[in-house]
């Protein structure tokens, strides 16, 4: 069992308050996502939860039992840090064991569950050596294998793949989620990078200034984003924001969004008109950004239309997709 | 580009290398070549430096009339359980300041350090007093103690630069992992800061060892160690030049061979903080 739940958190470093009041249910078994821009305290929120700060305000709850005054040891969770932090002057079977040791657990079980961990990694050949000489990947293996050996309540994991090359992040990003579903172990995962947020939560929060913005299911965020911040944050390219009066007057909002992939582009026809700054080519996709009449907006379409730089074009948002927003930025919902 | 270096600019420098390092091996070598003449030719006017007739009789005598084993023995006590002592009260302290620090560690630090700042002979009275009344005069012990105090701001000093060099995550991992702060120290952190801890006990070993004013002051025999023994053949009257010089190599000789052996340490040690 694994299910977390913050109570009003604050956090406060002297007069600075980064964690203003978070409150969060994250049910056993689930893969949470912490996402937001750096400095939004997603990286404090998770050392809060893991006991290596301690909170100023509110509770900290693991299957229902307060652990807020708890040190980290007590609270049955494993951390797998962005510097790895794994012991450099021990092997790779002592960086994993060392928990179990910690525990007091016989050497035998500890040499056993070490290596059924080291074969779940593929880190069995590893062993012997030392952090120093493995490569990156095989060293967020280690830190991953050290979270797993003790079975724990949960898995945190503070932008575990920051420090790897794209190719392999996407790999490490696969294996993480798949070693999840099969542990069946809660995990609370912090990253900066939205596609990863996407790729691998069951339900993602999104934090800004140390509030939580919205929590929600991947594709609810992507779909029903609760105000401008979630809706331009969740998102590749971002969102088109309009807030020109007669344009978002129409649809009775203070601003609209749409998203890029939502506006057809044409030569000709009705909508708003515009020129093509950049057309970028990818082959798959094509993205342009154009200067519209409603200001800049970027389009994003599937394959080659044709188009290119200083092409004048007619833009239409696909009126079911258009967000509206209050002079808050948060999200109406009321239909017209 | 990297600087050209000719044959010409090689061997100046080589020379002036050669000249710097006698100039300031001379005393040491003066000493050896003095402690191998017999007292007429250690005095004489002028100066013999390898033509004379080299004698071993100094080192006879000196061994004859005070006992060197002794007097080392109580070198290596009191500069060893010193050192330990301090390694001992150090390197927590160094892990609190180093990785749970207050706004006042800074000044914590600061303040350790100024008091290597003050003459030793300030405190001499109270502390010889001190040491009459408790009974600690001429025991190793005291000196221990004493010495182990004195040198403690720069053992805490040094193990705090060592320490905020090893990453906060590697301790927090080991939190994480259940270390309780104990094991912390004892399983991650000493174990990953051996080489700067060997570096601090070498140079305070050292520094222990050739401790003079504490040694001579609040010693007369029993625990004496080497600075003693050589200061009992500096005398204003009569010649003990060369008996001086020979008591001075013995007790050098021990910790010339520790320092050849431990170079790479001691250097790391000298220039601590400066190079990561």
């Amino acid at each position: 069992m694994g299910s977390i739940v913050l109570d009003g958190v604050c956090k406060s470093f002297g007069s600075v308050e980064i964690i203003k009041g978070v409150d969060l249910e994250i049910a056993d078994k689930s893969f949470v996502v912490f996402v937001g821009p750096s400095g939004c305290g997603k990286s404090t929120l998770l050392r809060l939860i893991a006991g290596l700060e301690d909170i100023t305000e509110g509770k900290v709850l693991i299957d229902g039992a307060d652990v807020s005054r708890l040190p980290p040891a007590k609270r049955g969770l494993s951390m797998v840090f962005q510097s790895y932090a794994l012991y450099p002057h021990m092997t790779v079977r002592s960086n994993i064991g060392f928990g179990l040791k910690m525990a007091g657990m016989a050497k035998d079980k500890i040499a056993q569950r070490v290596e059924a961990a080291a074969a779940k990694l593929n880190l069995t050949p590893y062993l012997d050596r030392r952090p120093g000489q493995l490569s990156g990947g095989q060293r967020q293996r280690v830190a991953i294998g050290r979270a797993i050996v003790r079975e724990p309540k949960a898995f945190l994991f503070d932008e575990p793949l920051s420090n790897l090359d794209a190719a392999l992040r996407v790999q490490m990003r696969l294996e993480i989620a798949t070693l999840q579903k099969t542990l069946g172990t809660t995990a609370i995962y912090v990253t900066h990078d939205q596609v990863e947020a996407m790729t691998m939560a069951d339900k993602i929060v999104v934090l800004n200034a140390g509030k939580v913005e919205q929590y929600g299911t991947p594709l609810e965020l992507y779909e029903r984003p609760a105000n401008t911040f979630v809706a331009g944050f969740i998102g590749s390219p971002k969102m088109n924001f309009v807030s020109e009066q007669n344009v978002a007057g129409q649809y009775g909002a203070t601003s609209i969004g749409v998203r890029p992939e939502h506006i057809v582009i044409k030569r000709d026809g009705q909508g708003w008109p515009g020129r093509i700054a950049i057309a970028e080519h990818l082959g798959s996709d094509t993205f342009f950004y154009v200067e519209s009449d409603v200001g800049r907006i970027t389009v994003r379409t599937a394959g080659e239309l044709g188009l290119s730089t200083g092409d004048q074009v007619r833009l239409n948002p696909d009126p079911a997709r258009i967000h509206r927003f209050d002079k808050d930025g948060n999200a109406i919902r009321t239909l017209q | 580009m990297a600087r050209a270096v000719t044959p010409a600019h090689r061997i100046t420098v080589t020379i002036a290398a050669w000249a710097v390092g006698i100039v300031i091996a001379f005393p040491i070598i003066w000493m050896v070549l003095t402690s191998f003449k017999t007292e007429l030719e250690a005095s004489s006017l002028p100066p013999k430096f390898v033509f004379f007739d080299w004698t071993v009789e100094n080192y006879a005598i000196v061994q004859q009339r005070s006992d060197y084993l002794h007097h080392a023995m109580n070198s290596l006590i009191i500069a060893g359980g010193s050192v330990l002592l301090a390694l001992i009260i150090a390197i927590p302290a160094a892990w609190a300041m180093a990785f749970a620090p207050t706004e006042r560690t800074r000044g914590t630090l600061l303040w350790m350090l100024s008091t290597k700042m003050m003459p030793p002979v300030g405190v001499m009275v109270p502390i010889y007093l001190f040491f009459r009344d408790f009974g600690l005069l001429d025991t190793r012990i005291g000196l221990v103690g004493l010495l182990c105090l004195a040198n403690l701001p720069i053992v805490v000093w040094m193990l705090f630069t060592y320490f905020k060099e090893i990453p906060k995550d590697i301790l927090e991992a080991a939190r994480m992992d259940g270390a309780t702060i104990g094991k912390e120290l004892i399983h991650v952190l000493t174990p990953m800061a051996v080489p700067g801890i060997a570096s601090t006990l070498l140079l305070n070993f050292i520094l222990a060892w050739n401790e003079a004013f504490w040694t001579l002051v609040l010693t007369s025999s029993n625990a004496a160690p080497l600075t003693a023994f050589i200061a009992s053949y500096s005398s204003p009257e009569g010649l003990f030049w060369a008996k001086l010089s020979a008591a001075s190599t013995m007790a050098i000789a021990p910790i010339l061979v520790l320092g050849w052996f431990s170079q790479r340490q001691l250097v790391r040690g000298l220039t601590f903080g400066a190079v990561k």
